[in-house]
């Protein structure tokens, strides 16, 4: 084995990509609770949070930097490397929704309880789930884990558009408790880009570990798909 | 115009010591393809093998087949007439340092009986534009000798003497190895353009290289092909897990 001091460095960019890891998922179990319950202290812990993981965002994305200007890393550790780096912005951006949930919440507070026809604890529990699993494909390198994860995305948005449906009707019909329905359609639609994030994880999980790029295969194939009967036709 | 070099089941000694074993590969013609592997691991050999300078050695051997487009070289022809259509540059840049600059490119042409002063003037001018020399020596063409240039200077005016006699194929063994990066910087984009005319094949130990200036790249570990892909293979998602150990540094 040689390049121990690289070898190391990969190892430590790994731990703090984790420990960021750790954060974004607990701040968006924490924002879930905070709207179970409708406790503002949960919510301030949130905040809290946030600013750590924004720091801990630029302090990684510097030393995948220096790695990258200083080392001059090939196949799967320049793969690792780039993954980490958007697997980074992807963390942040869950920060950045449990925030989001968390504003809402304390918003909420402020208004009588009403009875919306949403679940969103189930819908938090599906992407919450998401973002756990990633994170498991993550520190396993284990590309069938996140090939799982993928499979998972589709509930959510199915889950999402029925809160669409369903909260926008209720804020025509019911103008009395409109604020409410919209807070819910905005904690519905961040937990939709949670789950979105974590569906990116997963597939910067994937190409890391086996150089596949499985990024919008979907929409490629539907194209085709399409292409091919105009052609047809 | 470049052609396809098709090399089948080559082998190749020093003595005893079995240096390339059971070589079969395609190179395409008018690409850049990269040779790597660590130290002593049979690339240069290789390359000497495709124009015959691995058998000047007394004690090599050579079996197998190699063909330069549709000459099979160790079969059809001599060694002088392949090392005319299989220039090469070396590691450390070797111009004559008694001749002039235009003595050292016209001396390939010289030794092929080319005697035509305008004919002559007209080589050397073209292979040193195409080498990327030419604005920078032309007013010193007989004033100055070839080892009065820089090291980049000279490796540029060995590549300007290897493209004198109209090679088809160029061979380059580390040939910015011993360049500062400005100089290497000239050579890799010498070989970008170079490789519309001519097939390229350079053996690098700077993998950033290999990566920069090549399409296809293969790996040799213990005189064996490894690995022959597409560069952009190789240096991100390699097949087999030994090319992957190399060029990520865990071994060589």
């Amino acid at each position: 084995m040689t390049r121990i001091r690289f070898q190391r460095s990969l190892d430590e960019l790994k731990e703090n990509l984790l420990m960021m890891a750790g954060l974004a998922e607990q701040a968006i179990q924490r924002a879930i609770e905070a709207y179970r319950v409708r406790d503002l202290s949960i919510c301030d812990l949130v905040s809290r949070s946030e600013n750590a993981i924004n720091r801990l965002e630029r302090d990684i994305d510097q030393a995948a930097l220096d790695l990258l200007a200083m080392e001059q890393p090939m196949a799967i550790d320049l793969r690792f490397i780039l993954s980490v780096i958007k697997i980074n912005a992807d963390l942040e951006r869950v920060g950045d929704a449990a925030k989001s949930i968390s504003d809402r919440v304390r918003n909420m507070e402020q208004m009588a309880v009403a009875d919306l026809p949403v679940d969103i604890p189930r819908m938090a529990t599906l992407s919450a789930e998401m973002v756990r699993k990633s994170l498991q494909a993550f520190i396993e390198a284990d590309a069938d884990i996140a090939r799982n994860v993928l499979t998972m995305d589709d509930a959510v948005d199915a889950m999402n558009r029925a809160a669409y449906k369903s909260l926008t009707k209720v804020m025509e019909e019911q103008s009395h408790i409109a604020p409410q329905a919209l807070n819910a359609l905005m904690i519905s639609r961040a937990l939709e880009r949670v789950a979105d994030h974590a569906t990116n994880i997963a597939e910067d999980v994937i190409f890391w570990v086996q150089g596949d790029d499985v990024r919008h295969r979907k929409s490629v194939a539907a194209q085709k798909e399409k292409d091919a009967k105009t052609t047809a036709s | 115009m470049g052609v396809r070099i098709d090399v089948t089941n080559l082998n190749a000694w020093y003595g005893t010591n079995h240096t390339l074993q059971d070589i079969t590969l395609n190179i395409p013609a008018n690409h850049a393809t990269a040779l790597i592997g660590p130290s002593g691991c049979g690339k240069s050999t290789f390359v000497r093998c495709l124009n015959r300078m691995h058998e000047t050695n007394p004690i090599a051997r050579v079996t197998g087949t190699v063909r330069i487009g549709d000459l099979d070289i160790y079969n059809d022809a001599k060694p002088v007439q392949v090392r005319r259509r299989v220039g090469m540059v070396f590691q450390r840049p070797n111009p004559f340092p008694t001749m002039s600059i235009y003595d050292n490119v016209a001396s390939g042409l010289k030794l092929n009986g080319y005697a035509n002063r305008r004919v002559l003037d007209e080589i050397v001018e073209k292979s040193l534009k195409n080498s990327a020399l030419w604005d920078e020596v032309k007013d010193d063409l007989k004033k100055k000798s070839g080892a009065s240039l820089s090291g980049g200077q000279q490796q540029r005016l060995c590549i300007a003497r290897a493209l004198a006699v109209d090679p088809e194929v160029l061979l380059m063994d580390e040939p910015a190895s011993a360049l500062d990066p400005v100089s290497t910087s000239k050579i890799e984009d010498l070989i970008f353009q170079l490789k519309s005319q001519y097939t390229i094949v350079i053996v690098t130990h700077n993998m950033q290289q290999a990566a920069r200036v090549a399409e296809k790249t293969g790996f040799f570990l213990n005189g064996r092909m490894v690995e022959f892909d597409s560069t952009h293979k190789i240096f991100t998602n390699p097949s087999d897990k030994r090319t992957e150990d190399y060029i990520t540094g865990r071994f060589g």
